[in-house]
Formats: structure tokens, sequence, C-alpha cells
């Protein structure tokens, strides 16, 4: 009687375990960085050339690290968003592999929701970070420790979801 | 004499260029293919073209040239990207099913295929009951009519 139900049942646990493996997303993979302290680095800003941006000046706030370029499509969509918040929370730029003159057209253009952007013409910044799909945003808390990542256009769902309550969660 | 000279020195200088880059070379290019670019995920930095891959391999040159080992050149990249980027993936508790579970299924299949083997055997009596005798019997001898 029993095992008239093996099979099948083994079949559905197949089914179950091939189907959540199709919603998940193989392109985005977790940070080894998350839990660590932002990686040291000084480099150029991108307003200012000769002006060194350091890591160290991240620390005190919680600050969100968001990388971004101008050749960066996806990076548009998020930029309303980041508008807004740059009067919520200490918002900083990576700008990725990008040209100087591009980069501040593009502020230009668009808005400019940035504290200061970092100028990481040849992505090594980038690889510090795990960056390999731009836009990426950080979530670094006043002791300059990463608590999150999110990878692609950050969304008022990302924000309100998992950034909001990390930051309320520390306080309480 | 000066011409003599010259071309042993030129041979020299050769020769030394030559052992000092060619295993750095080798070394350089079986690295590449531990290492997995994370945009083109099925693709060793070997073999990618994508931006990240190039900027990749400049950082593992540079580390070569800083005189980091093989081993703490993947530890570098694998602190900032993870076990995912070494393209043979550690054996660990998350990956276990990865290594593991082919043989745990070749096991098991091969279980299935030896009861079932063994209780065919013992379902077939290999002599005829007494009937299936006498109806063998006939068959073969309306055959013979």
């Amino acid at each position: 009687m029993k095992r008239r139900w093996l099979v099948p049942g083994l079949f559905g646990l197949l089914v179950i375990v091939l189907a959540v493996g199709l919603t998940r997303d193989p392109s985005r993979v977790s940070s080894p960085l998350i839990g660590q302290a932002v990686p040291d680095f000084r480099v150029e800003r991108l307003a200012a050339p000769g002006h060194v941006f350091d890591s160290g000046q991240l620390r005190g706030e919680w600050t969100l690290l968001n990388v971004w370029a101008s050749w960066c499509t996806t990076c548009l969509e998020e930029h309303a968003l980041l508008m807004r918040l740059s009067g919520q929370i200490a918002l900083y730029g990576i700008n990725h592999r990008d040209a100087r003159a591009d980069a501040r057209r593009w502020l230009q253009a668009y808005g400019n929701p940035y504290r200061a952007s970092i100028f990481d013409e040849h992505g090594d910044v980038g690889i510090d970070l795990g960056v390999y799909k731009v836009p990426e945003t950080f979530l670094i808390d006043a002791n300059g420790i990463i608590r999150y990542k999110h990878i692609g256009a950050l969304s008022e769902d990302a924000w309100r979801e998992e950034i909001l309550p990390r930051i309320r969660g520390a306080r309480s | 004499m000066n011409a003599v000279r010259l071309l042993g020195l030129w041979l020299l200088a050769g020769s030394v260029c030559f052992a000092a880059e060619a295993p750095d070379d080798e070394r350089y290019r079986a690295l590449l293919y531990e290492l997995r670019c994370l945009v083109c995920q099925n693709q060793t930095l070997a073999d990618s073209s994508a931006e990240l891959a190039g900027d990749l391999r400049r950082r593992v040159r540079t580390l070569m040239d800083q005189g980091l080992s093989d081993a703490q050149i993947l530890v570098h990249l694998q602190a900032r990207y993870g076990d995912f980027v070494l393209y043979r993936p550690p054996l660990t508790w998350r990956t276990a099913a990865l290594w593991v579970g082919p043989f745990l299924l070749l096991l098991l299949a091969a279980g299935l295929l030896v009861r079932r083997i063994r209780r065919s055997h013992a379902q077939a009596p290999d002599r005829l009951s007494e009937t299936e005798q006498r109806r063998l019997q006939n068959i073969l001898d309306e055959g013979r009519d």
C-alpha cells in the first residue's frame, strides 16, 4: 500500500525542487562581504580631480553606497528613487568604469543625488566590493560594516522591506 | 669578436627572459581556468570577453606580480565574490548535495535494480508445475502433428 506512493512521491519532490529552482535568479550571487567592513580605498572624486575620497569618510552614520555609470541604462530606472532618498540618508556614489566627462554630463542632465561620487575609472574599487552587475547598492552602518547589498536597480520595495528595517532594527 | 660577444649576450638575455616568463604565463592561464566570470556565468575568466573578466584578469596579473601564491589569489577573489567565483565549487555543506547527490542516485538506482532482479528470480521457479508440464507437452504434440 505504502509502496504505491513511493514513485509519485519522489516525482513530486523532484518537481518541487525544480520549481523552486526556477523561481530563483542565478545571476544574483550573495556577497561574502555582508557583515564585513567596507574595503579601504582612497580614490579621486568625480567632481574634483586630485581631491581624494577616503573610505573612512563613510563612517559615523548609515550610508548607501551606490555603484553607477553613465553607460548603465538600468541606473536610470532607480535614479528617481535615489533623488528622493538623498534627503533621507547619506548617499554616496561609485562611478564605475566611466569617462569623467560623460559621468558629469549624466549628473547634470538627470540630477545628482550623491553627496560625493568617487571616480573608479578601471573598476578596481568595484572588484574590492565584489561588484559584477551595475547598478549595485550597499547599505553600510555607522561603524562602516556592510549590512546589505542590492543587485540591480534599487526599488521602492527594497528600500522599504530590506533597507529601512535594518536601520530601524539597529536603532531600537 | 665583438659580434660574437654580442650574439652571446643576446642569446643569454633571450634565454633569461624566456625562463622568467614562460612558467609565469602558464601559471596565469591555469589560474584563469580556475575562476568564473560572474557576468557570463558558464565561462571561465580565460574564455570570457566580458569587461568584468578583463578587469579580473588584470587583478590576477597584478597579484601574481606582487608575489601571491595561486591559493592566495583564489582566496583574494573568493573573499570578494564568494565561492561562486571558483570554477570548481569547494565541498561545503551548501554544495554537499551537488558533490554527493549523483553518487547517491547511482547507489539508489543500483539497489533498486538488484532488488528487482532478485525478486524476478525468486518469483520464477526453475521447474514447471505438473499442469504446466502437461500443457507444454500438449503444445509440443500438436506441433508435431
